[in-house]
């Protein structure tokens, strides 16, 4: 099916570059995506990925380089323009409007209509055969985008993308959002799509992804592409990793030391319940020890981080730091208890994008760099600049605005505002969500060392492989429930998805 | 450099190792300059550009009285109300809100503080009490606004709104539609008073300009403002206590008011429900003129104290020039939508680049 002449290539991308007020995104990119094949695009934050896809989408135009187009050069300069070609892009941040039906954003900007009134049959007649060609034909058109789950909104995005006589789909990290089923069921969509002759470029973090669907794959490494076309089934992995770090990564996760026998208790959850997300949670975790959460997407993970956290308010049981209970749903006595949270979503719930690092490092312990209320942004800045250096945060600016930051820098940040504000308790939600596979190692080896600095540690991850490689404990939870507890050591990825199955058939 | 190396934290053995390079040393250096171009001066020099050239105009088709000492002071002494009231302003939207109160709030102190002292007891009462009446009022026109925002989770649009109906109504229910005269002759002395050629209006503008800029720039409570407008979710998990600084904020929006309602006492004499009228829509303009973003997350004082002189100064281009006030509303209207495509195009992430 793949064939290596170029001359056939539905898309021809050479030596594009790119720069943005000074600062080259893209230094020269190759990149051939020939009809009917999924072609990867594997690269750290700040590879160019983002500005790759959207020179393509019609977003940002091209300084430099040559794109063809089924063989004749083309320009791409709106993102009409791109779907007028025949090329749709599916955004991370999915472009569904929550308000209107499944039908009314499949045919969002191309409404079918006559004299302005809208055809609202035809639409859904037609709505209905796009959804199930895509294998989704019980998702109705009348129902209201917002209700949907990720899962379907992107369902709903690829729809929108087939309504319009397309051969090419980008997706953004498609799979970032999803639970392992649904990305069995992405997967076999973007076969249907493939089968069709509509090919995919298809953006991830995730090799193991790229070895179920691809067919080849472009590296980026510093908006260069390191190389162009490999063959999914020839490369091996650790040859991939070499490509996009520039390096060799091994050990993954760092060793676990073993928590001393008397190492206090400093977080104790009792009974901890909400009702209607999750009930009767215990545990306890001592200083030094990390414990995972492992469940899958919606067993209630994230919330019961937020509750022991005050940012949701508890139904009932107690959580108690240090042996002094907290006060519910109170995220300010929390924080003075020394529980800090990394949030799931580092650029929403974590960070103000706008402000420099060191204002984002000190957000949690403000007062304390203040006099009488004035701040002494000296001090910040001082503060900031150590964190940087022990965390070897990049780039080394505490004024570097925090949006300009890759993803594990981002949460470099977030580790480094706990770090100056001094916890005893860190929660850790999807610490590496985000975080390309190089800079994974290092969050790794940050957070067993902030375990060995005594710190107890909650971590929770949908990457169930993550949890078991550092937790010491872990707690497997499925619906809402506690299922099981021990050591991780005594447990493997098979033994979770296990238990979690059986829990919810019970 | 060298104090990088001294700090201790966790001890990283790659100090000695990479004296990284393009790092902080000539960064910090120059961040001096690079900070004061891409920081306040640089982004208000569009500002200063166009209050320079109305200066121009003004200068140019009134030339016997525009550029006078007195014509100066008047531009400044009109300025400082609708100025004090847009300081308050700016806090509130910095922190992506807004106070569309502000207006029937000034009008309001000025009825209540005016009522307080021309009751019979007037001569017993210093007039710092009708001062001190007119801020408590404005304090607690903000605090129920920042109560419902926060607490009650109202959309600062609607309560500041039902705040503006509510406030104007009852202001013209105790004045019973009547102007109230201050008869007391020390407390409009004070207010005109005059300190080194200067009037107090606009000293006091000056002094909560000031205020202001130090609160928004200097302290944790700018600091909780600008993150909260930044980034609310992100603030409240941080650990910042994001209601109860909300509530604080419209409390300094009405105090602000306020202030307003005692320096327009002064100036007219009289307290009237009338007082304040469309001021709120003033201020808000002066604001985003000024480059303070209305979604929040950014907030500049400078920014916001040329606004209104820029408003100011065409009024009296206008006046010197005796053109009719409709024409000047249009002026206003393009002002508003040219400064806000300018800070499009011009104030977006370019600005730090390194």
């Amino acid at each position: 099916m793949i064939k290596d002449d170029h001359g056939s290539a539905l898309l021809d991308v050479r030596g594009v570059t790119k720069s943005f007020a000074g600062v080259q995104a893209l230094k020269g990119v190759d990149l051939q995506v020939l009809p009917g094949e999924v072609h990867c695009i594997l690269g750290q934050n700040g590879a160019g990925k983002s500005t790759l896809i959207k020179t393509l989408a019609g977003v940002h135009r091209p300084d430099e380089g040559e794109i063809s187009w089924l063989g004749q050069p083309v320009e791409i300069p709106t993102p009409e323009a791109a779907i007028e070609l025949g090329i749709a892009t599916m955004y991370q941040e999915l472009d569904v409007v929550d308000g209107l039906t499944v039908a009314e954003n499949i045919f969002l900007g191309h409404e079918l209509a006559r004299g302005g009134f809208t055809k609202r049959s035809e639409a859904a007649r037609r709505a209905t055969e796009l959804l199930t060609r895509l294998g989704h034909g019980s998702l109705s058109p009348h129902t209201e985008v917002g209700q949907l789950s990720a899962a379907n909104k992107q369902i709903v995005s690829m729809a929108r993308a087939l309504s319009h006589d397309i051969k090419l789909i980008i997706m953004d990290e498609p799979s970032a959002v999803l639970d392992g089923e649904e990305v069995r069921n992405l997967f076999h969509v973007v076969r249907e799509l493939t089968a069709e002759g509509i090919a995919v470029v298809y953006i991830t973090h995730r090799l193991e992804e790229i070895r179920q669907i691809g067919d080849r794959i472009t590296v980026l490494k510093d908006g260069r592409s390191m190389a162009s076309g490999l063959p999914v089934a020839d490369t091996p992995t650790p040859e991939l990793i070499r490509l996009m770090t520039g390096r060799s990564v091994e050990n993954v996760f760092p060793p676990a030391v073993p928590v001393p026998a008397d190492a206090p208790v400093v977080l104790e959850v009792e009974d901890l319940s909400v009702a209607g997300l999750f009930e009767d949670v215990s545990f306890s975790v001592r200083a030094g020890e990390i414990v995972g959460l492992a469940g899958l997407v919606g067993s209630g993970r994230s919330e019961i981080l937020e509750t022991i956290y005050g940012a949701r308010r508890a139904t009932a049981g107690s959580v108690r730091v240090g042996g002094n209970e907290l006060r519910r749903g109170s995220v300010v006595a929390a924080v003075r208890a020394g529980i800090g949270l990394s949030p799931e979503e580092r650029k929403s719930q974590g960070l103000v994008l706008d402000e420099p690092i060191y204002v984002n490092v000190t957000l949690s312990s403000m007062s304390r760099f203040a006099k009488a209320g004035f701040l002494d942004e000296r001090a910040e800045r001082k503060a900031a600049r150590e964190q940087i250096e022990a965390l070897d945060l990049r780039p080394a600016d505490p004024d570097r605005e925090a949006i300009t930051l890759s993803g594990g820098n981002q949460q470099k940040i977030l580790l480094a505002r706990w770090l100056v504000h001094g916890t005893r308790v860190l929660l850790l939600d999807e610490p590496t969500r985000g975080v390309d596979v190089g800079a994974r190692a290092e969050i790794y080896a940050l957070i067993r060392r902030l375990a060995a600095e005594g710190n107890a540690i909650v971590v929770v991850s949908s990457e169930i492989e993550e949890v078991l490689g550092l937790a010491d404990t872990v707690l497997v939870i499925a619906e809402g429930r506690v299922l099981d507890t021990r050591p991780a050591s005594q447990i493997d990825e098979h033994g979770v998805l296990d238990l979690v199955m059986k829990g919810n058939a019970a | 450099m060298s104090e990088q190396t001294t700090q201790g934290t966790a001890g990283v053995p790659t100090a000695s190792e990479a004296p990284t390079p393009s790092g902080p040393p000539d960064g910090r250096e120059t961040s001096g300059i690079r900070r004061l171009l891409s920081g306040s001066v640089g982004r208000n020099l569009g500002l200063v550009v166009a209050l320079l050239l109305l200066v121009i105009v003004g200068a140019i088709t009134a030339p016997d009285t525009f550029l006078s000492v007195s014509n100066t002071l008047t531009i400044l002494r009109q300025a400082s109300i609708l100025g004090v009231v847009a300081v308050g302003m700016t806090l509130v939207i910095t922190a992506g809100g807004i106070d569309l109160s502000v207006g029937s709030v000034l009008g309001l102190a000025s009825v209540v503080a005016t009522l307080a002292v021309i009751q019979d007891l007037a001569d017993q009462i210093h007039w710092i009490v009708m001062i001190v009446i007119a801020l408590l009022v404005g304090v607690a026109a903000g605090l129920i606004n920042g109560i419902v925002i926060a607490y009650g989770k109202v959309v600062a649009f609607m309560a500041t709104l039902a705040m503006l109906i509510a406030a104007r109504g009852l202001a013209e229910t105790l004045a019973e539609r009547r102007t109230l005269q201050v008869k007391d002759r020390d407390f409009v002395r004070f207010i005109n008073l005059d300190i080194l050629g200067v009037d107090m209006l606009i000293w006091i503008f000056a002094v909560v300009a000031v205020i202001g800029w130090i609160l928004l720039n200097r302290t944790t409570f700018g600091r909780r403002t600008v993150a909260i407008g930044g980034n609310r979710e992100a603030a409240r998990l941080a650990g910042i206590n994001v209601k109860r600084h909300t509530m604080w904020l419209y409390a300094i929006s009405g105090l602000c008011a306020g202030i307003g309602a005692v320096m327009i006492l002064g100036r007219t004499t009289a307290g009237t429900s009338t007082h304040g009228q469309l001021l709120e829509l003033d201020a808000i303009a002066a604001v985003v003129v000024g480059g303070t973003l209305l979604v929040g997350g950014r907030g500049t004082i400078m920014g916001t104290v040329l606004g209104v002189l820029i408003f100011t100064t065409l009024t009296n281009v206008f006046v010197q020039n005796n053109l009719n006030s409709s024409i000047q509303a249009v002026v206003k209207g393009v002002i508003i939508v040219v400064a806000v495509l300018l800070q499009q195009r011009f104030a977006k992430p370019t600005g730090r680049a390194t």
